[in-house]
């Protein structure tokens, strides 16, 4: 017990005093992790809005495959673009690895599933009559999509806090793309991670409780937000 | 709309403020943990990003994979410590200018019972003989690390193939691997530094074995070579192995304390 009630006191403190380099891994998540979201949502919602409203011969299939990549490891996905952004790699010239971009890059590709997923779900589940009515009330097919979107934005805003929710979380990426550099590339997790293998065990949990924290602050403030 | 307009400003607002600009060249240094987390990059680094305004992006990992990344022309300049390993690296023309830095030594430890009568070993391979014929549990590096070589190294020099259900291979960091066989009341092979930092509060594992030559740990400190990755950064590279071996590197490495005891050593004051 001893052990939980250090970690409470350890992340007050910390929260409190403003600790400079807790509170540069906390930029540094949130802002890879937002990055990351909005290109997530830049791809994930028009995907998941096409293969909702469209029939066409491999839907099943699509959406079985979408279904699977919620499920990669985060670690697959961070070998695999560790093996395109190493020097070696056939993007190796753009110097990507070990630096927030290539995180960014890595959270996108695992949030996109799901928001398109989400986003599939949403547009298959919303009154059918929105599209055809809005069509025959003279808008163009994109005015017509942006109107059907309008009427689900609360599911579409849950597909995005799930998705923040997996990445802001998630560990293999941040560590294996961004190296887990002190003021530069050390997220929450990373910095969690790190204290656990030195033993900090303590300090860890109190990293993993400013995490929650920040994680609540956020959802408060979306809650806010879909209730307006 | 107006709702996906207002979170897309705001998440961007939050990613623009976060963004810090930051001044300067940035030299990618791959190392081993216990550099790291012994404490001594945390003092080693700023004067030297000071002085040439530079930031060192310090990438923390095994030995083994610390070498690879210099390989793939990913780094700069490596600090490790595995002779073996350093030499290979060079000679096949992935590393230049390898220089000696510092060294501490490698410890066998063990619960303090000492199950397996390792204290009364005369040499570090006979400890492990001992470790192997009493079945004693042994938790393994597994990770291709500098102490992972050395234990290897250690096990050959013993003439043993170890295996069986007491020898654990972890393929997990040092820190992790004495809180293991803490937990496992197991022995295994560390090095000083790393058990220092542990010995209070974390660890009750005694030293069993010390003081062997064969179980001095070199670390050197490599450029990456730039005729074969030209995009490295080797004139800043260069600086910086010239810092950590001049007299100014040397002097911050000498006065490094963990837990109130020196953990590395300079090559003036001892040994070579």
């Amino acid at each position: 017990m001893g052990f939980i009630t250090e970690s409470l006191r350890t992340s007050a403190a910390l929260i409190v005093s403003l600790d400079p380099e807790v509170f540069a891994t906390v930029t540094t998540s949130l802002a890879v992790s937002c990055c990351a979201i909005v290109l997530a949502a830049l791809i994930g919602v028009p995907a998941g809005v096409v293969v909702g409203l469209h029939d066409f011969p491999l839907k099943r299939a699509a959406i079985t495959l979408l279904n699977t990549l919620m499920a990669m490891p985060t670690v697959v996905v961070g070998l695999l673009l560790y093996g395109i952004l190493s020097r070696q790699g056939p993007l190796g010239t753009m110097g990507l690895l070990f630096t927030p971009s290539a995180m960014v890059i890595g959270q996108t590709l695992l949030a996109v599933p799901i928001v398109a997923n989400y986003t599939v779900g949403v547009v298959q589940g919303a009154d059918p009559r929105i599209l055809p009515t809005a069509l025959t009330l003279g808008a163009g097919p994109l005015e017509g999509v942006l109107q059907l979107l309008r009427q689900v934005r609360f599911g579409i805003v849950a597909a995005l806090i799930a998705g923040f929710g997996r990445i802001i979380a998630e560990v293999g990426v941040a560590m294996m793309l961004g190296g887990n550099i002190r003021g530069y590339t050390r997220t929450m997790t990373t910095a969690i991670a790190l204290e656990t293998s030195k033993g900090e065990f303590a300090f860890g949990l109190a990293l993993g409780l400013i995490l929650m924290t920040v994680a609540l602050a956020i959802n408060l403030f979306l809650n806010t937000l879909q209730q307006r | 709309m107006k709702l996906f307009l207002k979170l897309g400003l705001t998440l961007t607002l939050i990613a623009g403020l976060c963004s810090v600009a930051v001044a300067g060249e940035r030299l990618r240094m791959s190392t081993t943990t216990s550099t790291e987390n012994s404490g001594l990059l945390k003092v080693l680094l700023p004067p030297f990003e000071k002085k040439y305004n530079c930031t060192v992006d310090v990438i923390s990992v095994g030995t083994g994979k610390a070498l690879k990344l210099g390989e793939t022309g990913d780094v700069d300049v490596v600090l490790v410590h595995a002779r073996a390993l350093e030499d290979a690296f060079v000679a096949a023309g992935f590393g230049v200018n390898r220089r000696d830095v510092m060294y501490n030594d490698f410890i066998i430890i063990g619960p303090a019972n000492d199950p397996a009568k390792v204290r009364s070993a005369k040499t570090a391979a006979e400890a492990f003989r001992l470790i192997a014929a009493a079945h004693a549990p042994f938790i393994s590096r597994g990770d291709e690390s500098g102490t992972h070589q050395k234990e290897k190294e250690l096990w050959k020099a013993a003439a043993m193939k170890p295996a069986g259900s007491w020898y654990v291979e972890s393929g997990q960091g040092m820190g992790e691997v004495i809180t293991m066989a803490t937990e496992r009341r197991a022995y295994t092979l560390a090095d000083r530094a790393t058990y220092n930092a542990y010995r209070s509060g974390k660890t009750d594992l005694k030293t069993v074995f010390e003081g062997e030559k064969g179980l001095f740990n070199p670390y050197g400190v490599i450029a990456v070579n730039p005729k074969r990755f030209p995009h490295v950064k080797s004139d800043l590279a260069m600086k910086f192995i010239n810092y950590i071996t001049g007299p100014e590197g040397q002097g911050v490495i000498a006065s490094f304390k963990a837990h109130g005891e020196p953990v590395f050593f300079l090559y003036g004051n001892k040994g070579r």
